[in-house]
């Protein structure tokens, strides 16, 4: 392999974009099983259980590092391509184009670099919090972070309720553009299963970030 | 000046490519790479010659005025290419496509020449196969016919109605493959302007620069022009807005001969001129004469409200309609050849029948079909056209009758080429549409294709060799030689007259005008007076040309108005030999038609007996033409009458 | 009709470029849209200026020259036209039309209109092509290709490479264009042996030539005058992955 990401062809860095796409979406679930435990009126005993259970195991950490890098590659790929996008017409229309395209299709960059300003600021709230480079008064009898505490906190704040659900709303139509545009770049591509590969797109773009948005909502208003 | 000699080889007619090829002179591969060949033009034989010939190991030079190969107006043939393969068990064969391939010229075609070209037709397609030209199928894999007019049986290859685009971007990927190994090298953007002759022998060409107006000099052991037919010398033609005459006219004017350039061929079914500002005819494909009935009002009242706009053409009782085509060939109905439709219809307008806001249109009816078959049956075969024509003209064919009209689409003559296609000039080739070889006074559909690849592919690779085959001694010139000087001197003493003339009208004005007058007396139907009053006309056209016309710019930039007035310079000096050759030709046959002769029911009445020649004339000075007479001998073919009733 | 034009006027290669305004009157709802620019350049000449320089050649849609980027939209408000095709009807009286160049670092512009496109040729020379010398061809009938591929393989060989899918495409990606030709050999059995070579070298090509990638905005699709499906897109990535992996 290359060494440097600039060398590998367009449609390398397409399939690389989709794979980790893909893969990041699965990780999208798993999270979204650990942040429903918060409602479970428990005292956050299933969220800390969980939440204890990804800090400890070393699968999961295995698996972290991997994520991690998915979520670095993701990113960078999707910089690069756009740069060099931008490179391809350096003078630019005087009439913004006009032509037909699926909603938002055009701002994947724009709806991918809220998702990563929302990301960093997740990061500092829990992440870093874990790895123990940002400390935090809540702790938990075990010594580790008790981030339930910490999410109710965060939740209690309305404005960070608020745009914690602008996020997800952004998410949402970024994920209904990915996935299907994910598939085509892997080449699937298929009269007979397009439509079904666009609904699960847009049922997973909704019901995911939904289930997120729940959340707040449940803090903001129930509890 | 050289003779007339067409060099066909001897024996019988089957064996005459055969035999020609057993004995031709060969040149070896190491002599190859020092043999520089020009090929001007990248239509269907342009880039099949310089595909073929780099390939050989020849050094290829081509060029084109569009900004790709891929742009020669090949691209818009729709139909298909004939071959005599006999797949659908028919009964067709070498012999039967050369006897209607000659029969549809209305014996006016060279018999060893059209007997070649069958005989190719069916390499082409399997060469066109191999390089992946998508070509429709039958459900089993093989490949699909259909039939096209002036035949019995179906032998048309086609894709869709794109067949010209898929051949043209098969010899245009093969000319690419080449130009990637560097035998060929591609000037696109480039004119040529006149050809240079050393010591008798075509040995290179002036091209002009479109982009920065610079003359270049180009040096090659032998010129090969495949710069296509001269159709819009009547301005308003379905050829592509730059297709023009002047390659073939420069080398005309250097010497190679003229032949029959009165044989053109006009479409029957064209979208109808709608206003003076129209640049470009629309074809819409022969193919919808299988089902569409043509007809005019039988009232001349009924033709006067649909022209005023107060009368629907479906308000018109069925008993009020005239089907002039079926009324008068009975037996070919709506089907009858091009020629033949297209001065019926053009009869009915004359005589007061027209509609349209021009009153140059008849109707092509579709109704009657589609009550038989069932609307989705026709959207089916004709989707495509029915589309382009509702684009263009704004009225939904299912429900209103096309309208349509005949135009100029093709043209027969051209430079004449002896069997080699080497003009009357030594090492100086014609190919393709730009000569006037396989055709005779009318082509059939579907053999344009098929001309242009045979005499790329599989014929020039083979005669230009013979020629070559002599010059292997000839070491490649310096372009700094005095002829080539001398040339570009004319050609830059030419432009600057062009610009110094700063009149006062438009290139494109006098093409229209010229156009106007070619289509009113050298047209679909010729007579003496009017070839004569045409001849008048166009001389002085052109002499206001040269004292008014008016092109802004300058020489060395990017100027169309140049490159058209350079065009229409050469038009106006063609145009007059086409009247030229009409009125020498008293008899009709095929796409010439003289009304003075004609039969009581107006059909061509031929005269085999003074004009069974190709009439190829020899530039002497402006507007001074020299005619040489080829006679043509039918050896196999019994000459007939063309009868369609 | 009266319209207002605003055009990009551009002298040459080197120059820049600014848009002039033209007010046109009279023009014939049944005008195609180069006719309308014709007879501007009529009165452009008749009053000693530059005429605009355009690309057009056959007029019926087919040769692929024609390319202007009008009111935000390559070959303008019309689908499934080239701009030769498209007519003033689809226009309103005293609209304002704004006509620019295709805009991609690939395709400068020569003059005015004119932009060059050459770089579409450079991409088929690396390998658009089955690499099959004239005469040696077998006997057509031993190729059976079944009708659906067959078709499927002239719908991407359809395209005419006006290069709309570039200027529709927010990133001039030439992704539509290369996978056209791609796909059409890629469905023929004719097209199996130098398939690996093929992707990969006119891929490599694209890339260098400096087109953008794909972000699957469709705009091509949507754009092409010749309709050309982004399945060509999507089949170029598999013959990609399986030319690199395989």
């Amino acid at each position: 392999m290359n060494s440097s990401f600039l060398q590998f062809s367009s449609i390398t860095k397409k399939i690389w974009m989709a794979f980790l796409g893909l893969f990041l979406m699965i990780f999208l679930v798993v999270h979204l099983g650990i942040n429903l435990c918060l409602l479970r009126d428990d005292g956050g005993a299933w969220f800390t259980a969980a939440a204890h259970f990804m800090g400890t195991n070393y699968i999961v950490k295995v698996f972290e590092i991997v994520l991690f890098a998915g979520f670095i590659l993701h990113i960078l790929l999707g910089i690069i391509l756009q740069v060099q996008n931008w490179m391809a017409r350096p003078v630019r229309y005087m009439v913004s184009n006009k032509t037909y395209t699926p909603f938002l299709s055009k701002y994947m960059i724009y709806t991918g670099g809220i998702v990563l300003i929302f990301l960093i600021t997740h990061f500092m709230n829990f992440y870093f919090i874990k790895l123990g480079w940002i400390s935090n008064p809540n702790i938990t009898p075990e010594g580790e972070p008790d981030f339930y505490i910490i999410a109710q906190q965060l939740f209690a704040m309305p404005l960070y309720s608020i745009l914690y659900i602008v996020l997800f709303i952004v998410l949402g139509f970024h994920l209904n553009q990915a996935f299907q545009a994910a598939w085509q770049t892997l080449g699937v591509n298929h009269p007979q299963y397009n439509t079904c590969i666009q609904r699960f797109g847009t049922f997973y773009a909704i019901v995911v970030p939904l289930g997120f948005i729940i959340i707040p909502i449940y803090f903001l208003l129930i509890r | 000046m050289a003779e007339l000699n067409s060099k066909i080889p001897k024996g019988p007619l089957t064996s005459k490519w055969t035999h020609y090829k057993d004995h031709q002179n060969l040149v070896n591969p190491s002599n190859k790479r020092k043999l520089d060949i020009i090929i001007v033009g990248t239509g269907l034989a342009g880039a099949a010659a310089a595909s073929s010939l780099g390939e050989m190991g020849f050094n290829v030079k081509i060029f084109c005025y569009q900004d790709s190969p891929r742009r020669a107006h090949s691209i818009a043939a729709q139909g298909g290419i004939n071959a005599a393969k006999n797949y659908p068990n028919d009964g067709d064969s070498i012999y039967r496509l050369f006897y209607d391939t000659i029969k549809g010229g209305d014996y006016r075609a060279r018999e060893a020449n059209v007997y070649r070209l069958a005989e190719v037709s069916n390499n082409i397609i399997d060469q066109c196969v191999a390089q992946g030209v998508p070509f429709a199928r039958e459900y089993g894999g093989s490949l699909e016919n259909r039939s096209f007019g002036g035949a019995q049986v179906s032998r048309t290859f086609f894709a869709r109605g794109q067949t010209g685009q898929q051949l043209l971007l098969g010899a245009y990927s093969a000319l690419s493959r080449q130009i990637k190994l560097g035998t060929v090298k591609l000037y696109e953007r480039h004119e040529m302007m006149d050809v240079v002759i050393v010591d008798g022998k075509a040995r290179g060409i002036i091209a002009r620069d479109l982009i920065t107006g610079k003359l270049e000099r180009h040096f090659g052991h032998a010129v090969i022009v495949a710069t296509g037919g001269y159709g819009n010398v009547f301005y308003l033609s379905t050829n592509a807005m730059g297709s023009n005459t002047s390659a073939i006219w420069q080398i005309f004017k250097k010497g190679a001969w003229f032949a029959n350039p009165c044989f053109t061929q006009i479409h029957p079914t064209c979208i109808p001129v709608h206003g003076d500002y129209q640049s470009k005819l629309t074809l819409m494909s022969e193919s919808l004469r299988n089902d569409g009935r043509i007809w005019v009002p039988k009232r001349k009242e009924d033709a006067a409200a649909h022209r005023s706009g107060k009368l629907k053409a479906n308000d018109i009782a069925e008993e009020n309609r005239d089907y002039f085509l079926e009324r008068r060939y009975p037996a070919f109905g709506n089907l009858v050849p091009r020629d033949v439709a297209s001065r019926a219809a053009k009869e009915r307008c004359d005589a007061g029948f027209g509609v349209g806001s021009t009153g140059l249109a008849v109707f092509l009816d579709f109704r009657e079909s589609i009550g038989r078959l069932g609307k989705n049956v026709i959207e089916e075969r004709y989707g495509n056209l029915f589309q382009m024509y509702e684009k263009i003209v704004d009225e939904n064919p299912y429900e209103n009758p096309m309208m349509i009209y005949p135009a100029v689409h093709y043209t027969m003559g051209g430079t004449w080429v002896d069997y080699e296609l080497q003009t009357s000039v030594t090492g100086l080739f014609a190919a393709g549409e730009a000569n006037f070889s396989d055709h005779g006074a009318n082509r059939l559909g579907a053999s344009a294709l098929m001309q242009g690849l045979a005499d790329g592919y599989f014929v020039l690779p083979y005669t230009i060799q013979n020629y070559l085959a002599g010059e292997i001694r000839v070491a490649r010139m310096s372009t700094d030689k005095a002829e080539f000087a001398e040339a570009e001197k004319a050609v830059k003493a030419r432009l600057e007259k062009l610009m110094t003339v700063k009149g006062s009208k438009s290139v494109d004005h006098f093409h229209k005008e010229l156009g106007k007058i070619m289509w009113e007396y050298v047209g679909m139907a010729r007579n003496e007076t009017g070839l004569k009053k045409a001849i008048e006309l166009i001389k002085k056209l052109r002499a206001e040309f040269w004292k008014d016309v008016k092109i802004p710019g300058t020489m060395q930039e990017l100027n169309v108005e140049l490159e058209k007035a350079n065009r229409v310079a050469d038009f106006l000096e063609l145009g007059e030999l086409l009247a030229y050759d009409a009125l020498n030709r008293n008899e009709s046959c095929g796409g010439h038609f003289r009304e003075e002769y004609q039969t009581e029911e107006g059909e061509c009445k031929r005269n085999d007996e003074d004009y069974k020649y190709v009439a190829a004339w020899e530039y002497v000075s402006e507007g001074q033409f020299k005619l040489h007479k080829e006679e043509l001998a039918y050896e196999e073919i019994e000459v007939k009458q063309r009868v369609y009733k | 009709m009266d319209l207002t034009l605003k055009i990009w006027r551009q002298k040459d290669s080197k120059s820049s470029g600014k848009f002039v305004i033209y007010p046109l009157k009279n023009i014939s709802p049944n005008c195609s849209f180069l006719e309308m620019l014709d007879i501007l350049n009529e009165e452009l000449i008749g009053r000693n200026e530059d005429p605009v320089v355009f690309d057009h050649d056959c007029r019926e849609g087919i040769c692929g020259m024609c390319s202007l980027y009008i009111n935000g939209r390559p070959h303008g408000p019309d689908d499934a036209v080239t701009a030769c095709q498209l007519h003033m009807r689809k226009f309103k009286d005293g609209d304002t039309i704004v006509i620019e160049p295709w805009r991609a670092r690939p395709f400068p512009v020569i003059k005015d209109l004119m932009v060059d496109r050459s770089a579409f040729d450079k991409i088929i020379q690396e390998g658009g092509y089955i690499s099959v010398n004239t005469g040696g061809a077998a006997e057509a009938n031993n190729i059976l290709v079944g009708k659906e591929n067959s078709e499927l393989s002239m719908d991407a060989a359809a395209c005419i490479g006006c290069g709309a899918c570039v200027a529709a495409c927010k990133n001039a990606s030439a992704m539509l264009f290369v996978s056209a030709k791609i796909s059409q050999f890629a469905l023929l059995p004719q097209g199996q042996i130098e398939a690996k070579q093929r992707v990969k070298k006119m891929v490599k090509k694209m890339d260098e030539l400096g087109f953008g990638n794909c972000t699957n905005t469709y705009a091509c699709e949507a754009e092409c005058p010749k309709l050309i499906s982004r399945s060509n897109i999507a089949r170029m990535n598999r013959e990609f992955m399986c030319a690199k992996v395989i």
